[in-house]
């Protein structure tokens, strides 16, 4: 049963293939059968290989499926292989799961657009690349997972191409991970170069009986492969690409949110901890980064008027979270919130997208309004993913995760925990200031009524929302330990729960932000501030804090700037002026071929005269 | 008398200007083909004062091939003339410029 693990990645990947060649050939409906089932089997394949492995585990907590040799060189070699372990079993089964039930809402999201197959094929290829990223026992096949993955977020946030700004906003989530990934790929060169194999295993034990810790060359290493990291999560300073991603499909932003795309960053740090911790500079880099991206991303959510855009940054800021729980080395913390993170980050963006498919596709929280009664389904689902957000105690998963997480923070960086508490007071504030604007208030008009293809993901999703987090509780709330003790044999064992009064605080902050913004909802500054004209610092702020201004100065106008003087090639200006002189002394020549017979005669005498001078006067 | 052999080169300079003036200035072919004549008689005549003042008869006889010379080629050139004319109905040197690309 385990070897067919290869199935997992393949069925999406055939999917993709089935619907790109066929794509404009078969009934819509067909195409979403085909787009929604190829996932949905992988995902019954992976639970159905999850409830095998908790069952009897295989000796080593590790499963190496081979495949075939790919590259054979003196130096070096790659072999294709798929391995399952703890962590990558997760993945599959998040990445699987959810990214069914994002294919089933899609089916009813997208009904009666253009490219209805082209979009299930878009999706299909988005799903098999993550699941070969995080299935990848090589770091080479790893890097063919994660390109797939960039292509497939450029041809979806692309996917309404026929508007400039979509185009633009592809390729600009193109190119910055792009930028990111080269920095990757001479990470993973070094590797080779050292070790002769990317096998991730080989290299980890390489790594550690080559380079002592606190050594040059990991640091190297393993900054390289974090920039990879940072480009795809998303994180300081390389997160300008994530709202513009926006101008995809709601469902596609669900599916770069929740299951693929943004966690691919946590997963490498996760995947080659101990490379990592061969270079404590590198994690403390991580932290700080970490630190200033859940900073950010909470002041900018907080003046988004774009829901999407709330949502954009608030995974900005729960992927900062993984990061700094990276930082101080909560590995498995780390993967713990990065599921439950892709249960309601899912279930928020469907949720969202369910709203916004009622009016017509509007998306500025403004323009809805007590919706609450009119779209008790939504409401109810975006609520459960905003209070999974906010980590409101006990309610939903993303308490126990934060809870956990922050713990593992505290234990080590006080001062990194003080900043994860401001930011979930921060992002109570934002989160329920588009619930109470949303949602309650003077009501707009709705019509219409949702499909088993929408209720079915927000309902499943919404439950296991709930449901989640009592994997993985703090002492208070029963200690268990289920999702640590299935990681432990990949991270090492869990981390030590933190004391009451930090426990308390970190209750709390989120509920003081949801005071906050109910407090600010009653007495309507929430909607001044969306009437008002926003001054200097709130644009400041919706623009992600000036980061694209600054990399637009930086590097988009001098390149600009210099394809526009390469355009004509300045070099060949040169050669060109030879062939210019050339032409103009052929013309000035060809006047004199008139065939006027007098004046050949004239010139001949004159030529004769002058030889003749030449030849008495010389 | 005796002549010098200035006088002859001195013709045979003058008739030499007189031929290329009416060869820059007139365009009927005939005439043309007369100030040609006119000139290879100079350069005949210049030949023959060359051929004084050395005292040998050389020039006499490249006179005798200048004249057959000129005599051949009167006769390819009056062909030419007639065919020209036979074309564009005209003996004007300045209209036959048909092998000029328009520009």
């Amino acid at each position: 049963m385990m070897r067919d693990i290869w199935l997992v990645p393949a069925l999406p990947l055939a999917g993709a293939v089935l619907l790109g060649l066929l794509g404009g050939k078969i009934p819509a409906r067909l195409a979403a059968v085909i787009g929604a089932s190829s996932v949905g089997l992988a995902a019954a394949l992976a639970i159905r290989i999850a409830l095998l492995w908790f069952a009897a585990p295989p000796p080593g907590d590790a499963f190496l499926l081979p495949l075939w040799t790919w590259i054979t060189l003196p130096k070096f070699s790659a072999v294709v292989g798929l391995l399952i372990d703890p962590v990558s079993l997760v993945l599959i089964l998040v990445i699987s799961v959810i990214g069914f039930f994002i294919h089933l809402f899609s089916a009813e999201y997208m009904e009666g657009e253009n490219g209805y197959a082209r979009y299930f094929a878009y999706l299909n290829l988005f799903v098999a690349s993550m699941l070969l990223l995080v299935l990848a026992n090589d770091l080479l096949v790893m890097f063919v997972g994660w390109e797939g993955v960039g292509v497939c977020s450029y041809l979806l946030v692309g996917f309404w191409f026929e508007e400039e700004n979509n185009g633009e906003a592809a390729q600009k989530s193109f190119i910055v991970t792009r930028v990111a990934d080269i920095a990757m790929l001479i990470g993973i060169l070094i590797l080779a170069l050292r070790f002769g194999t990317l096998d991730i295993s080989t290299v980890l034990h390489g790594a550690v009986s080559a380079w002592p810790p606190g050594s040059f060359w990991p640091a190297v290493v393993a900054g390289l492969l974090l920039v990879g990291g940072l480009g795809k999560s998303a994180q300081v300073p390389l997160q300008t690409w994530l709202p513009d991603a926006m101008a995809g499909p709601t469902p596609v932003s669900a599916l770069i949110h929740a299951a693929t795309m943004v966690t691919a960053g946590v997963y490498l740090v996760v995947r080659l901890h101990v490379l990592f911790l061969l270079a404590p500079a590198v994690l403390h880099g991580i932290a700080l980064g970490a630190a200033l991206t859940v900073l950010l991303a909470a002041c900018a959510g907080l003046v988004q008027s774009d829901i999407k855009r709330v949502l954009a940054y608030s995974t900005m800021g729960q992927i900062g979270y993984m990061f700094l729980g990276l930082g101080v080395g909560a590995w498995g913390a780390a993967m713990f919130h990065l599921a439950s993170h892709a249960i309601f980050k899912a279930l928020l963006f469907l949720s969202s997208g369910a709203v916004s498919m009622r009016l017509h596709h509007e998306q500025n929280i403004f323009a809805m309004g007590g919706l609450r009664t009119k779209l008790p389904l939504a409401f109810a689902a975006f609520l459960v993913g905003a209070l999974c957000l906010a980590a409101v105690p006990v309610v939903g998963c993303g308490f126990f995760s934060k809870e956990f997480l922050l713990g593992a923070v505290w234990a080590q960086n006080p001062l990194l925990w003080g900043v994860g508490i401001l930011g979930a007071f921060l992002t109570g504030v934002y989160i329920f200031r588009a619930v109470f604007t949303v949602f309650f208030g003077a009501s707009v008009d709705v019509s219409g009524a949702y499909g088993v293809r929408v209720i079915l993901p927000l309902t499943v999703l919404a439950l296991a929302a709930l449901g989640f987090g009592w994997l993985q509780t703090p002492d208070f709330l029963g200690g268990a330990n289920i999702f640590s003790n299935v990681l432990a044999p990949a991270l090492g064992g869990a981390a030590t729960d933190a004391s009451w009064p930090v426990a308390l605080i970190g209750m709390a902050a989120p509920l003081a932000g949801i005071g906050l913004a109910y407090a600010l909802h009653q007495n309507g500054f929430w909607r001044r501030q969306g009437a008002a004209s926003p001054g200097l610092f709130v644009r400041f702020l919706q623009g992600g804090m000036g980061f694209d201004a600054l990399y637009r100065a930086i590097f988009v106008k001098p390149f600009l700037w210099t394809v526009r003087v390469l355009k004509d090639d300045p070099v060949d200006q040169v050669f060109q002026l030879l062939q210019r002189a050339a032409v103009g002394l052929h013309k000035r020549l060809r006047e004199e071929q008139n065939g006027k017979l007098r004046r050949y005669a004239g010139w001949m005498m004159a030529g004769s005269l002058a030889t003749i001078l030449a030849v008495v006067f010389s | 008398m005796i002549v010098s052999w200035q006088a002859p080169a001195s013709l045979a300079l003058i008739l030499f200007l007189l031929g290329l003036a009416a060869l820059l200035a007139r365009r009927n072919l005939v005439f043309v083909l007369m100030s040609v004549e006119i000139m290879l008689n100079a350069a005949g005549l210049l030949f023959i004062a060359a051929g004084m003042r050395w005292g040998t008869p050389d020039g006499q006889i490249m006179f005798i091939a200048v004249l057959n010379l000129a005599g051949a080629e009167l006769a390819v050139g009056l062909i030419l003339l007639l065919r020209l004319r036979g074309r564009l109905t005209t003996l004007d040197g300045d209209a036959a410029v048909l092998l000029r690309d328009s520009s």
